[in-house]
């Protein structure tokens, strides 16, 4: 399956652009805050270089400005970012039988919801070369990104901003929307998992629930209800 | 601030979350012939879009009308085929012009 042309590596830089514009958008907004908290704009390139991850930094990053301990920093990261381990479990059913130990823990490092969103979406195995390619312009986004957004702040106009800061969702919509046309299934657990999300933000009671965890909850409760009432195997594009 | 601490406290950060995506794809070697824990597992990725878009979307731009038109918009985009890259320039576009007729108004 290596060499299928859906799976070369052209393919996969292609399916990357879209989440290197919203990378960019995002990341470029964290370089603006860490400087704006007075930290050095390489300190804001390293974080996106080693981290490549949004809701992590940015919690990393208070912890830091509060002086946290590591203790502290550990454990937040594990909250924010406990749904990387549920999606590297899905992925491992995705990857093709060539993925050795080294290309695992390369590819370890690329698991974003966007990358690993894009990547479950392919029909059959994902090949190596698809998944590097698809994630290198991300990174290469998401780095650039902070360093322009923490050397030069306010150069690109608020609007525009503004206007990138959906690129990312509006991803999300194009991966869901095709399957959704194709499965009442697809569809009955997609708004079983958005209906729980908008409940775990709004309700009360849940007020202290991270981002993080309300996503795991939502998603694996959302998942379970339809491996219960639809137990149909590995369905391809579910 | 102190340099080690910050070197620290990023190599800390970076690490953690390095192993949450490590230890499943390195240790998970076999393929899931469980029919309940394959259909959940093909069900996790839609499931886990649809909870980090929805409600974040309403809140991803300046105003909530540029954010439920860019929402509308990557809707009928991706409904009528268009692929990632158009639906996500469609959802952008739309906004940018709601946010131009808003600051006319």
């Amino acid at each position: 399956m290596e060499q299928a042309p859906q799976q070369s590596f052209q393919k996969g830089l292609k399916d990357g652009l879209p989440i290197c514009l919203g990378y960019f958008a995002v990341s470029f907004a964290f370089g603006i805050t860490v400087v704006g908290a007075g930290f050095p704009a390489w300190l804001a390139v390293l974080i996106s270089a080693t981290n490549l991850t949004s809701a992590g930094q940015l919690a990393g990053l208070t912890v830091i400005t509060a002086g946290g301990g590591f203790a502290e920093m550990a454990m937040t990261q594990l909250i924010i970012n406990l749904r990387y381990a549920l999606m590297s479990f899905s992925l491992t059913q995705k990857l093709s039988a060539r993925f050795g130990t080294i290309d695992r823990l390369l590819a370890s490092f690329v698991v974003t919801d966007e990358i690993f969103a894009v990547a479950s979406s392919q029909p059959g195995e994902i090949s190596r070369r698809y998944l590097f390619g698809l994630a290198i312009s991300p990174f290469g986004g998401w780095v650039l990104g902070t360093l322009v957004g923490a050397a030069a702040g306010a150069v690109l106009p608020e609007m525009v901003v503004s206007a990138l800061g959906i690129a990312i969702y509006g991803m999300f919509v194009a991966i869901v929307v095709p399957p959704i046309k194709k499965s009442r299934r697809v569809l009955a657990v997609v708004a079983i998992a958005a209906s729980a999300s908008c409940l775990l933000k709004w309700v009360p009671v849940f007020a202290g629930l991270s981002e993080g965890f309300r996503i795991i909850i939502s998603a694996a409760l959302a998942s379970l209800v339809g491996a219960a009432l639809w137990p149909a195997g590995t369905v391809e594009g579910a | 601030m102190k340099l080690g601490y910050l070197l620290s406290s990023v190599a800390v950060m970076a690490l953690t979350t390095y192993l949450i995506r490590m230890l499943p794809l390195v240790l998970l070697r076999r393929k899931i012939t469980n029919p309940f824990l394959c259909s959940f597992l093909s069900y996790v990725p839609y499931a886990v879009l649809a909870a980090m878009t929805i409600p974040a979307i309403f809140s991803s731009t300046a105003s909530l009308p540029s954010a439920v038109g860019g929402f509308a918009a990557a809707l009928i985009a991706a409904y009528l085929g268009a692929s990632l890259m158009p639906v996500a320039l469609c959802a952008c576009g739309t906004v940018l012009g709601i946010e131009l007729i808003m600051q006319l108004i």
